[in-house]
């Protein structure tokens, strides 16, 4: 994500410059935006085919999980030009929410916790 | 917001562009203007929000000994003779993905200073997302009759129903308030505002066409939620 950025930086130092005496934002080209578009509807496609033909499994949720990861990835990096930002904003941004996934292993704990009790002294529920 | 402090080209990038950016003594977000920085701090906050939602969900799910009701068939649509799987929840997600593609496309064109492509993109957004609201209601009220409820429901486990409306209600709530910021925005794209550097009625400070990009990080948000809520909650 930094090293795009750079790239986009060195290359076009130019319409950067052009871009701030302007006071322009984010300008780029439609047909990225349509291609991004394109991909997240055949993301969109495969993850409800992975319901549609009934996997199961391991296969099942790891599937779920990569087009889900590539379709947020799409959506913050170009819909949300995160991609371009400096690296200061990107990871004051993306850091955080890894905290979750901390809280996430705390609950799947506490939740196996919870069922075991259950199924110990309420028979199974 | 011409005052805008852009990034020097000599500024390094990377891990040490990010010490050198949140050093004392200046702003850190160089390149971003301070509503982007707020909406997107917020975007931040609201991300918890959902993440403590899904998060309760996976601890309700995991914990519960009772099974729980297969998404796949409750979400079913009887069409053509058949049961369709998820099928509305499919073209929920196709319609709220095809507003954020206009919605990026709006941005695009008011950087341009193309007000009436930016405001018929912004009015096509508007008008997925009102769909996409319109279809999470006849979704709540089909489930409804077939008696879910917060405390139970025909198929399975009791909390099938509270985290069902609980996390599809507020990202139901969420693209509602993003309609109608989206109408808002679009009436001052049309009038002109940006252009005149107008003060708009809750802040009181010059609008311009960057407000347009800030509504786009709202909505887009909005869809990437639904990323996350789909795959969870209807698909796991």
């Amino acid at each position: 994500m930094s090293s795009s950025s750079a790239h986009t930086h060195q290359s076009q130092p130019g319409e950067a410059a052009a871009a701030a005496g302007h006071g322009e934002g984010q300008q780029h080209p439609i047909r990225l935006y349509l291609i991004v578009w394109g991909w997240l509807f055949v993301l969109s496609a495969c993850s409800y085919m992975v319901d549609y033909i009934h996997l199961e499994g391991l296969l099942r949720w790891s599937l779920i999980l990569i087009f889900m990861v590539l379709k947020a990835g799409l959506i913050m990096a170009v819909f949300m030009h995160m991609m371009w930002e400096r690296a200061a904003l990107s990871w004051a941004i993306i850091l955080p929410p890894i905290a979750v996934l901390v809280f996430v292993a705390i609950m799947v704990i506490e939740s196996d916790h919870t069922v075991f009790t259950r199924m110990t002294f309420f028979g199974g529920g | 917001m011409a005052d805008i402090a852009q990034t020097a080209p000599d500024r390094p990038d990377g891990l040490k562009g990010i010490a050198a950016d949140w050093a004392s003594d200046q702003r850190a977000f160089k390149s971003v203007s301070w509503g982007k920085a707020m909406m997107w701090i917020f975007l931040l906050s609201d991300t918890f929000v959902f993440g403590c939602f899904l998060l309760s969900y996976m601890t309700a799910r995991m914990s519960t000994t009772v099974s729980w009701p297969n998404s796949s068939e409750v979400f079913a649509l009887h069409m053509f003779g058949a049961d369709i799987p998820l099928i509305l929840i499919a073209i929920m997600t196709f319609v709220l993905i095809s507003s954020s593609g206009t919605m990026a496309m709006a941005v695009n064109f008011a950087y341009r200073r193309n007000r009436r492509m930016t405001v018929i993109l912004m009015l096509f957004t508007a008008l997925m997302g009102a769909t996409f609201v319109g279809m999470q209601a006849f979704e709540w009220t089909k489930l409804i009759q077939e008696g879910v409820r917060p405390w139970g429901n025909p198929w399975g486990a009791a909390q099938f129903g509270s985290s069902f409306f609980m996390i599809t209600g507020f990202h139901g709530t969420h693209v509602t308030i993003g309609v109608i910021f989206l109408l808002i925005v679009a009436r001052k794209v049309w009038r002109g505002d940006y252009d005149r550097g107008q003060r708009g009625f809750f802040t009181s400070r010059r609008g311009d066409y960057e407000h347009v990009e800030i509504m786009g990080l709202y909505w887009h948000f909005v869809d990437l939620v639904w990323v996350f809520i789909f795959a969870f909650f209807y698909l796991w």
